[in-house]
């Protein structure tokens, strides 16, 4: 276990030491002291390491994540876990607004609340909230899955593309071309696995489905008004 | 046509109105027909004042030009050395400008690349990431980074010379973007993640930052992650120049990307490409004064683009205050894009040469924006190169050709006081002397 | 473009500490903000007096026999108490206006800083690490108060210019964001008599929240109404004598982030300005909702989920 502080060691001597390390590295366990909400802490890492950050985060806290799992033993701030390629973000407290914003891979697993925009136009990313998120989630969203325990603010899904959303609670309003979708064998098999995988433990059967009515895909002048 | 009535009165002749003209009512019908505006690409057509609105003064006796072929005139730049350990080196001050794999062919992007590459220049990727074609052959990639980040990963920007963030084009300061279906080819959509044939649209405003006290927090992520190595760059339009790079200049930028209204081969609505934004001769003074202002002018370096087509055009960029320039429309042309070679195709499209300005629908008959197989065989990218590097090297030597004649041993060394204006917009945009006198309008002290 | 910070006290033993806690809040948000930086205290209040808290470039020269012949245009005992470019003048209460009018005939270059019975507004161009060492914030006391540090977009970086703008007695707003229709709120604001002292688009902000309290709204009602009628982002951090209230414009993309203890509840842009502050890792932490009033008051239980009267 590799323990570093991060008011002494300062940002750049943090990041660059987890950069150091390769897909073969043998310090994979790595815990950084004293967060105190700076920005960028962890961000660009490419190794199957295991970071644990102690305390909360401020903006893009492993941005662009490959490979490694990294903690928060906090509360996220905005754009955590941006552009996630792969690997695993484990938030204990709530995450700020654009939590996983354009993802393309990888899952997101929040224990408290999300805020505004989670998932905005996210690629590919799983996110798992087990509490609620905030309005705008999910614009633009063209693919990967949403997964909310509680409820979702306004305007869920917005002009989303092929992105999946399964809320347990009340959905405030859907935005423009999201629709309340079946629940079919096949998605509570999905939901299931996702669930499992961020260790949350809720029925699937609880959840509501919902994704694009694909009527924004190729304009038509009667939809005008959505865009 | 008759001219007279049954009795004998003669008609008044027909007479077009200023105010609808044939293209103004053309443009009525199609909406008509079609209920949802014109989208185009080709940047601002209309006439607005411009750098052929300026001329060098040249020396004779009270100056002394240097000897061309013996006195060197030099035309290297060094861009983003104020954070980044690696920054870029050029030869010449012209640089490609931002164009998307999917708007262009990859054979396309491939001679920019090679054309830039001999030319000793950088070319830019657009949205929709990076291709394998584009980086093998460019010595120096510029990386976009963009509101959609299509095709955005950590690899590819680990892999580039420069980030570029995206904050707005020329051709739509403050709007998004807009592929339409017909082009998302199946290659297209896996690098953006979509289903095959929808449009595609663009966001206006990047998904996890608004403003510049933001726009600092992610410019030192993009740092963080590749290391404190590469120049971030950061693109505005020509909308509020002075504040914008003001504002790119506090939030950390390397280097500013300022884009006039004639610039873009985005495709956007044409109401958007024709009244929003300001021309590229407007822009450029408020903004070299912001950097004057904030003591960065020559340490963030500034790259002018929007309509620049010459060697002409890169010296009066410079000597207005612009570190380098970019160029896009003039690349596709170099390239072979709108020749009319290609007359009867261009006819067929409902257009002539020299006016194809469709190139999102993927219909290029030059095979340069499009993503169709067929067409894509009409070019051939190592041709497409040697093109663009004869075209780069004519422009530098023109730029030469004018510094020199104004007795500058470098292209840098070009200055506004070079200049006079032939039209007093154009005096009073530039801040130069119309030409016989010693007055622009607004010049201090002179109670306009 | 800013950073904004706000502590609002619920136990009395803090408030002593008032101006060392926000000092320190204020610092953490020098990056968002290096233009200028400003703060309002909410601090003691004297019977019978209010207090109008006075700026001048030239302080030596201007301060100097200001509180004699105040006392002489208003007939009534005034004091003065000078902080660097600063000056908190004690007048008479109810005699604002006339003090403000008479200042303006004996110092026209003296600018108002703020007024009110406990409110003192100090603001300036520089670091706010160098703004409130001048100012020696750290050794102010008081139940709440509220800090500002800017990144200028399109007005000028200058004293005035800076916020936090004072809106009516003892109020005071600062903003992150860019209003998109101040110039013809500003000139309907001047056209209704308001005066509108800057360029700056967040003094008609305020502005617009004083013309419509002067038209009898409640603050609450006049930040609602606010969310119809400015156009632009904005997240809004209000102070009045006995508390603050939070709004953010239906978009919400400017940060905003609220924790809250028994001994108090701390406004700061990002997470980081409250770090230092006590007791934090058991604080409940929040993002305030979009379009939503949310207010605390010292006259009432404070209550988070409270909206504004």
């Amino acid at each position: 276990m590799q323990t570093v502080d991060l008011q002494e060691m300062g940002l750049r001597g943090v990041n660059a030491a987890l950069h150091a390390q390769s897909d073969d590295t043998n310090q994979t366990a790595w815990t950084i002291e004293n967060a105190k909400g700076a920005h960028a802490i962890a961000c660009g890492l490419d190794a199957p390491i295991e970071v644990t950050v102690k305390g909360s985060t401020g903006y893009y806290c492993a941005g662009m994540n490959q490979q490694a799992t990294v903690n928060i033993h906090g509360s996220a701030g905005p754009g955590t876990g941006e552009n996630i390629m792969s690997g695993k973000i484990v938030i204990e407290g709530d995450a700020s607004q654009y939590l996983g914003a354009t993802g393309h891979g990888g899952m997101i697993v929040v224990k408290g609340n999300a805020s505004s925009r989670c998932g905005i136009s996210m690629k590919g990313v799983n996110i798992v909230v087990q509490g609620n998120i905030g309005h705008m989630s999910a614009f633009m969203g063209q693919s990967g899955n949403l997964v909310v325990c509680g409820d979702a603010g306004d305007a869920l899904g917005d002009s989303c593309y092929e992105a999946r959303f399964f809320v347990r609670g009340s959905v405030k309003s859907l935005g423009a071309d999201c629709v309340k979708k079946e629940m079919r064998e096949e998605h509570l098999t999905l939901l299931q696995g996702l669930l499992d995988e961020a260790g949350i433990d809720a029925d699937p059967k609880d959840f509501t489905r919902y994704g694009s009515a694909r009527n924004l895909y190729n304009f038509d002048v009667d939809n005008a008004a959505a865009y | 046509m008759k001219t007279h009535d049954a009795k004998g009165i003669p008609h008044t002749s027909p007479r077009q109105s200023a105010t609808f003209t044939q293209d103004i009512n053309s443009d009525i019908r199609r909406a008509a027909a079609t209920g949802i505006y014109d989208i185009r690409g080709g940047g601002a057509k209309r006439k607005v004042p411009s750098f052929d609105d300026l001329l060098f003064m040249g020396a004779s006796i009270s100056r002394y030009p240097l000897e061309g072929y013996r006195e060197k005139c030099e035309t290297n730049v060094t861009i983003g050395g104020l954070n980044a350990s690696n920054p870029i080196e050029l030869d010449i001050p012209v640089t490609i400008a931002g164009m998307s794999f999917g708007a262009l062919s990859g054979p396309a992007k491939e001679a920019l690349g090679r054309g830039a590459s001999m030319a000793g220049t950088s070319t830019t990727t657009g949205d929709g990431g990076m291709t394998p074609e584009e980086r093998g052959h460019s010595d120096k990639l510029v990386y976009q980074y963009l509101p959609s980040r299509y095709g955005m990963n950590p690899n590819d920007l680990r892999k580039a010379d420069a980030i570029e963030i995206v904050v707005g084009q020329g051709a739509k300061p403050g709007g998004g973007g807009m592929l339409l279906g017909q082009k998302i080819s199946d290659r297209v959509a896996h690098m953006r993640n979509l289903p095959k044939g929808i449009d595609q649209r663009s966001a206006c405003r990047h998904p996890d930052w608004t403003g510049p006290d933001d726009l600092e927090i992610k410019i030192l992520e993009l740092r963080e992650i590749t290391g404190w190595k590469v120049p971030i760059y950061v693109k505005v339009a020509g909308a509020r120049p002075y504040y914008d790079v003001t504002l790119a200049v506090k939030a950390g930028a390397d280097a500013v990307v300022l884009d006039g209204m004639q610039g873009g081969t985005a495709a956007t609505q044409d109401v958007f490409i024709e009244h929003v934004g300001q021309p590229t001769l407007a822009i450029i003074r408020p903004a070299v004064q912001a950097l004057q202002d904030l003591g960065m002018h020559r340490k963030v370096q500034l790259i002018l683009s929007g309509g620049i087509r010459s060697g002409a055009d890169v010296a009066k960029a410079m000597a207005l205050g612009a570190d380098a320039v970019a160029i896009g429309t003039a690349a596709l042309i170099a390239l072979g894009d709108n020749d009319p070679k290609w007359e009867a195709e261009y006819n067929a499209l409902g257009t002539t040469a020299g006016a194809y300005d469709d190139w999102h629908e993927g219909q290029d008959p030059a095979g340069i924006t499009t993503q169709d197989s067929e067409l894509m065989k009409r070019f051939d990218p190592i041709e497409g190169g040697r093109r663009l590097r004869n075209y780069l090297k004519v422009m530098t030597l023109e730029a030469q050709t004018i510094a020199r004649a104004c007795g500058k041993n470098h292209l840098h060394n070009l200055e506004p006081e070079d200049l006079v204006a032939l039209t007093m917009e154009a005096a009073a945009m530039a801040k130069v002397p119309l030409c016989g006198t010693d007055w622009y309008p607004g010049k201090p002290g002179t109670g306009y | 473009m800013c950073g904004i910070v706000g502590l609002f006290l619920k136990d009395k033993s803090l408030e002593p500490e008032l101006g060392n806690m926000l000092t320190s809040m204020l610092i953490t948000m020098t990056d968002r903000g290096p233009d200028s930086a400003g703060i309002a205290i909410y601090g003691n209040e004297t019977k019978g007096s209010s207090k109008m808290t006075v700026q001048s470039d030239a302080p030596e020269l201007e301060f100097a026999g200001l509180e004699s012949a105040l006392s002489d245009a208003l007939g009534g005992k005034v004091s003065m108490e000078v902080i660097s470019t600063h000056a908190v003048l004690s007048i008479p209460a109810g005699s604002f206006e006339k003090a403000r009018a008479a200042l303006s005939e004996i110092r026209p270059n003296v600018r108002v800083m703020s007024r009110g019975d406990t409110l003192e507004i100090y603001k300036e161009v520089g670091l706010p690490k160098d703004v409130a060492e001048q100012f020696n914030v750290t050794s102010m006391t008081g139940t709440h108060g509220i800090g500002h540090t800017r990144m200028a977009t399109e007005s000028a970086i200058t004293t005035m210019g800076a916020h936090p703008f004072n809106t009516g007695d003892d109020q005071c707003l600062v903003h992150n964001g860019s209003l998109s229709n101040h110039n013809s709120l500003r000139r309907k604001l001047r056209r209704e008599g308001i005066h509108i002292e800057t360029e700056n688009d967040t003094e008609v902000g305020a502005a617009y929240l004083t013309w419509k309290m002067r038209e009898g709204a409640t603050l609450g009602e006049a930040l609602e109404s606010s969310l119809n009628d400015l156009d632009g982002f904005f997240t809004f951090l209000v102070g009045t004598k006995d508390g603050f209230g939070v709004v953010r414009d239906p978009i919400a993309c400017k940060p905003a982030v609220m924790a809250e203890t028994d001994q108090y509840v701390a406004f700061g842009s990002e997470y980081r300005a409250l770090v230092n502050l006590p007791g934090i890792e058991e604080a409940r932490v929040w993002e305030p909702e979009p379009a939503t009033v949310y207010f605390w008051s010292h006259n009432v239980a404070p209550n988070s989920a409270e909206k504004a009267a």
